[in-house]
């Protein structure tokens, strides 16, 4: 298996990566040592059955979840070596998040909740790189709206505008189109396809959907905790065929 | 549904177990008044259960009056000859007729000359005689070592004092009396004890021989205060009473023991009927506060669980079955919460016990839990908690089935229009209710004024919502600027729900408004003394004993012969029923009490000389009494018709209702003792040296002080602060239940935050960050509620005092310094209260956090 395939330096690398859940009876090895780097400037798609490990490899990644054994680095900082508190300015410094859903907090606006990374670390924010963004995702006219008072899209197109704002190493998303119509999907895919390719942005994205995979350069295969297959420039139909593949081991949903 | 609605109830054991709470404290406050009273009714109860004889011979009740002597506590001048005892004795339904003597200001002095017992406690001394006691039964003062005592110069004193002293048989002992000579001592010969527990509830008890106690309180007069008649074998004691009865002269009546036993009792009873209504009216704050917490904490849980509700009405639960679960939940809560609250009720009991015992006032035995106690726990608990759930109860079901599709719920909320209108209702309401009782516009003032007061609250608890939001824009304005977005996050979480944080804050409004109330009329008080004081008071010296029991006009005299001393005016005193009501008479020297205070008359003059009274304007005006008119006192000793020669400015405070002279006083029976003597130096004389000079012509006497101008208006001060504290204390346990119910809602805030607290700290806000925006939002909620709190508390301390500025409280004084630190309390209250749910939420693991339905 060859995750080697660069577009450039690795923003993020992971060596060995294991994750066990529980113990005895009820252990479950969600990630079976698993070996990959994301380059830099390189959009990734990771897919795979439920329950392979996708949301797993994502956390232990993004400095969310501490991995059993193995190691993770976020350009060169490993992050086992690091406590909370240093794990909470990375996350805060160098990485950015969308999830699958409720990525706003309810209380701020939107240009709040999009300047919520700076704020909380008290930098200022560039104002001609938060115009940029912002017009990019399309919410100048919505900024000072509450999220309650925004659509599923636009609600996460705050989240790409929040994680693109702050220029983080890499941005990780765990399904962040899951729970929109395919229309809105399409946007929020566009937009984090242009923001890599127009703004240099990295980002690896969790995704059920050929789809959004195809809007990815790279598309790694997850199954039972191994990364099993890699397709580069890949296409909605490629993708699809590869993954009737997994239907005889697990269910794609 | 019912299996539902407990499965659900067990889920949420903590939120639940907090709610609780509020009920427990409340309930446990009512348990423990209840219980603690009743174990005193039982304490006295056994001490004067059985303590008379068949039959007892006293000088009579005054008409119209139920019990008098014991209520007054004052020895009337009417006594019972020896011949009389005697002949009493010789009946043949007589089996032994014994004279008794009593009085109640002999204080035995311990080894370093302090007074022993408890400071207001009478120091009971009485006569010893044999007396014959029949099989089975044993005397209700038994001697229990030594002998009795027999001559002068020999005494018994019972178990406890001797415990405390320390003194041994064969010691001497030294006395104060009111005597001519204040200070005697005597032999110690024996030990008594006084009924089975020995328990005198802090008094002392001397036993002198007969002749010294004639000597000593009737001035050698061969008589008595009453008689103690046994019957003989087979005459039942009401046809005994009645035989004796016929014997006796007017003013002495004949009863029997049982029926006296009843009264002191009921008197007794009634005295601490009183203490029991302020523990149960602090009982009742701690409950209506409780209540706040219990709505909010129900509110919040309702919110939080509205989607299984909505999951529950889509699978075809009726509304009123979701009303009925939350009920029964709330039903079980109460069931829970009283049990407990029973059971740290019997603990708070024990308490006060150890508090009281502490202080000298030991009530022995075990705690007395009547059922009554019982009931009214599980009555006060239940029911509080089900009405404080209704309101949830029905929101509960109006959560629409369709709501269980949703991610969002929002609950519908009953129109802010009708909040408005209500609370506006209610405050104005209540706000005219107080004013009617204050005026005493109102038949019974009281009530309005505590039905006034509970309205305002309700009223402005349910405005709090609306009123809050600008209120916390200026207390948590600042937020964003000093803390960025930390600060900006804990400013809108606290505004995010403004019901629940009004709520919230209502049940530290309700503790401050009282606390900041009571601030206002003691700060009065005390500048109202001190303004009088500075007025009224000329005299450079006060004498009084420090107890209030009156002493030996010896002091006085003695006072007189100090150097530098100018006039020296004496003030006694007896209760007294005047024109039919238990009241009290004052009786001074116009002439030299004069110097010690302007005496300003409105009306006739102060000449005293020839027996007559004069009255302050206000009682004159509330008795309708005018120059001529005369009143009747009844000292003890028959009706006697005093005229009015005058009527003097009530704003004098040394003085007040009805005075005579020293003579007439006298004259009417009572023994010379001044409860107070005012010392006016002579001008230019040494004040420190004259002090000091007073100082030890009273050394003899330990309870008597010299306190001069500055020292006596400290000493009045500290009673009204002595009164303020434990006030405060009392209403510090409603302020405890409402800095819960702010832990209560920050927790459950947080729970319900979790996913967002999860992306906050996924996107880099530290654990501190975190703690800090739990602390400001605490802290923006517990400001809200002092401020609410100083606010009315303002309003109403200033209505008090407008009310009563007529009776000695006319000035007002607003303790601004004190007011400021309840608010920086509340801020640190905030701090405190945040502690537990902040430290909660940085515990939260960021990806379960997130991934938290
Ligand atoms: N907190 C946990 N405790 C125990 N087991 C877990 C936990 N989280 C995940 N697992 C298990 O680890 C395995 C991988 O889970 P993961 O969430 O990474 O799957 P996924 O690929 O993201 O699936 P999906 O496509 O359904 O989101 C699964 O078998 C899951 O049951
Ligand atoms: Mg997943």
């Amino acid at each position: 298996m060859t995750t080697n395939h660069q577009a450039g330096p690795a923003a993020a690398t992971a060596v060995e990566l294991t994750k066990i859940y529980g113990s005895g009876d009820t252990q479950v090895t969600a990630l079976g040592g698993v070996d990959v780097e994301f380059a830099a400037g390189n959009f990734t798609a990771i897919m795979g059955p439920s329950g392979s490990g996708k949301s797993t490899l994502m956390h232990c990644m993004a400095a969310l979840d501490a991995p059993t054994s193995g190691k993770v680095y976020i350009g060169d900082i490993e992050l086992s070596s690091l406590n909370d508190k240093a794990l909470t300015r990375t996350r805060r410094d160098r990485l950015g998040f969308i999830f699958q859903a409720f990525n706003l907090v309810p209380t701020l606006t939107a240009k709040e909740n999009i300047t919520l990374p700076l704020d909380i670390a008290g930098k200022d924010v560039d104002q001609e790189w938060f115009d940029t963004v912002i017009n990019t995702v399309g919410l100048a006219d919505r900024l000072r709206h509450k999220p309650n008072e925004l659509s599923g899209g636009q609600q996460q197109r705050v989240a790409c505008a929040r994680a693109l704002v702050s220029k983080p190493d890499i941005i990780f998303a765990d399904e962040p189109t899951g729970n929109l119509d395919s229309r809105s999907g399409a946007e929020i895919l566009a937009f984090l396809r242009s923001s890599v390719r127009e703004l240099g942005q990295t980002i690896v994205m969790v995704t059920h959907d050929p789809g959004a995979a195809a809007y990815a350069d790279r598309v790694l295969f997850l199954a039972d905790g191994q990364i099993v297959d890699e397709m580069l420039d890949p296409t909605a139909e490629k993708v699809l065929e590869r993954m009737k593949n997994f239907d005889a081991v697990g269910q794609v949903s | 549904m019912l299996k539902a609605t407990l499965k659900s109830l067990a889920a949420r054991k903590l939120r639940l177990g907090m709610s609780a709470f509020a009920i427990v404290i409340g309930v446990a406050f009512v348990v423990g008044s209840y219980v603690f009273t009743d174990t005193l009714n039982r304490t006295f109860d056994d001490i004067f259960g059985d303590l008379s004889s068949d039959v007892v011979v006293r000088p009579a009740t005054p008409e119209g009056q139920e019990s008098w002597a014991t209520l007054a506590g004052a020895g009337s001048s009417t006594t019972v000859p020896a011949d009389l005892v005697q002949q009493i004795d010789a009946l043949p339904e007589v089996a032994s007729a014994d004279g008794e003597i009593e009085d109640s200001s002999v204080f035995v002095l311990d080894k370093d000359g302090d007074v022993v017992g408890v400071a207001g406690a009478p120091g009971v001394a009485v006569n010893w005689y044999e007396e014959p006691v029949r099989e089975g039964e044993e005397r209700v003062l038994q001697l229990i070592d030594g002998r009795a005592p027999e001559r002068s110069g020999e005494i018994a004193v019972d178990d406890q004092t001797i415990e405390t002293t320390g003194y041994q048989i064969g010691d001497e002992i030294p006395l104060v009396t009111l005597g001519e000579q204040p200070r005697i001592s005597a032999e110690l010969v024996g030990v008594t004890r006084f009924g089975e527990s020995g328990s005198l509830a802090g008094a002392s008890l001397v036993a002198f021989d007969t002749g010294t106690a004639q000597e000593l309180f009737l001035d050698g007069e061969n008589a008595f205060n009453g008689v103690s008649v046994r019957a003989a074998e087979g005459v039942d004691a009401e046809e005994l009473r009645d035989t004796v009865g016929s014997l006796l002269p007017d003013g002495l009546e004949a009863m029997t023991g049982d029926d006296v036993d009843e009264e002191t009792s009921s008197a007794v009873e009634e005295g601490l009927g009183f203490f029991n209504t302020f523990l149960l009216i602090f009982a009742a704050i701690a409950l209506f506060v409780g209540v706040f917490l219990i709505l909010n904490t129900f509110s919040i849980l309702v919110a939080q669980r509205s989607q299984e509700m909505a999951l529950f009405r889509a699978l075809g639960a009726s509304r009123r079955q979701v009303t009925r679960s939350v009920l029964v939940e709330a039903f079980v809560v109460g069931i829970v919460g009283a049990t407990l609250g029973l059971l740290l009720g019997l603990g708070v009991a024990l308490g006060l016990q150890a508090i009281f015992a502490a202080f000298g006032m030991d009530f022995g035995g075990g705690l007395v839990l009547q059922p009554r106690t019982v009931i009214v726990a599980y009555v006060v608990g239940v029911l509080v908690t089900m009405v404080a759930a209704f309101v949830p109860a029905r929101r509960a079901s109006r959560v629409p089935p369709v709501a269980a599709m949703r991610d969002d719920v929002v609950l519908p909320d009953s129109s802010r229009r009708t909040h408005v209108l209500l609370g506006g209702i209610l405050a104005v309401g209540g706000a005219a209710s107080m004013a009617a009782g204050l005026l005493e516009i109102a038949p019974s003032a009281a009530v309005f004024v505590g039905v006034g007061i509970v309205a305002v609250f309700i009223g402005v608890a349910l405005l709090a919502p609306i009123i809050s939001v600008p209120i916390i824009r200026v207390i948590a304005g600042w937020y964003p600027k000093t803390f960025g977005t930390v600060g900006r996050l804990a400013r809108e979480n606290a505004l995010r729900n403004p019901r629940r944080t009004a709520a919230t804050a209502s049940a530290l409004m309700i503790g401050l408004a009282l606390v900041s109330a009571i601030a206002v009329v003691g700060a009065s008080a005390n500048k109202s003394i001190e303004q009088a004081l500075d007025d009224g008071l000329e005299a450079e010296f006060v004498m009084a004993s420090a107890s209030g029991q009156p002493f030996s006009p010896a002091v006085a005299e003695q006072a007189r012969q100090t150097g530098g001393v100018a006039t020296v005016a004496s003030m006694r005193g007896s209760f007294a029923v005047i024109d039919g009501s238990q009241s009290y008479l004052s009786a001074i020297d116009p002439e030299t009490f004069g110097q010690a205070t302007e005496l300003s008359m409105v009306e006739g003059s102060a000449d005293l000389a020839s027996g007559g009274a004069i009255v302050g304007d206000d009682t004159a005006d509330s008795d309708d009494l005018a120059v001529g008119d005369t009143i009747n006192a009844d000292l003890g000793s028959g009706i006697e018709e005093i005229q009015i020669v005058g009527i003097y400015d009530a704003g004098n405070p040394l003085l007040g209702g009805y005075v005579v002279g020293l003579q007439t006083l006298q004259d009417l029976g009572i023994t010379p003792a001044d409860s107070t003597v005012y010392v006016t130096a002579e001008s230019g004389a040494d004040l420190g040296q004259v002090q000091a000079d007073l100082e030890a012509a009273t050394s003899e006497l330990p309870m008597v002080t010299v306190q001069n101008q500055e020292e006596y208006k400290d000493s009045q001060r500290d009673e009204v602060n002595q009164l303020l504290y434990i006030v405060y204390a009392l209403l510090g346990l409603g302020i405890i239940i409402a800095i819960l119910g702010i832990v209560n809602t920050l927790a459950l805030s947080v729970m319900e935050r979790t996913r967002e607290v999860g992306l906050l700290r996924a996107v880099g806000l530290s654990r501190r960050q975190l703690r800090t925006t739990i602390r400001l939002e605490s802290v923006a909620i517990a400001v809200l509620g002092a401020v609410l709190g100083v606010g009315l508390g303002l309003v109403f301390g200033i209505s008090l005092q407008r009310a009563v500025s007529d009776d000695g409280l006319d000035a007002l004084s607003v303790p601004v310094g004190q007011l400021v630190v309840f608010i920086l309390l509340a801020a640190a209250v905030g701090v405190l209260a945040a502690a537990w749910p902040a430290r909660r939420a940085a515990k939260l693991d960021v990806l379960r956090a997130i991934n938290t339905e």
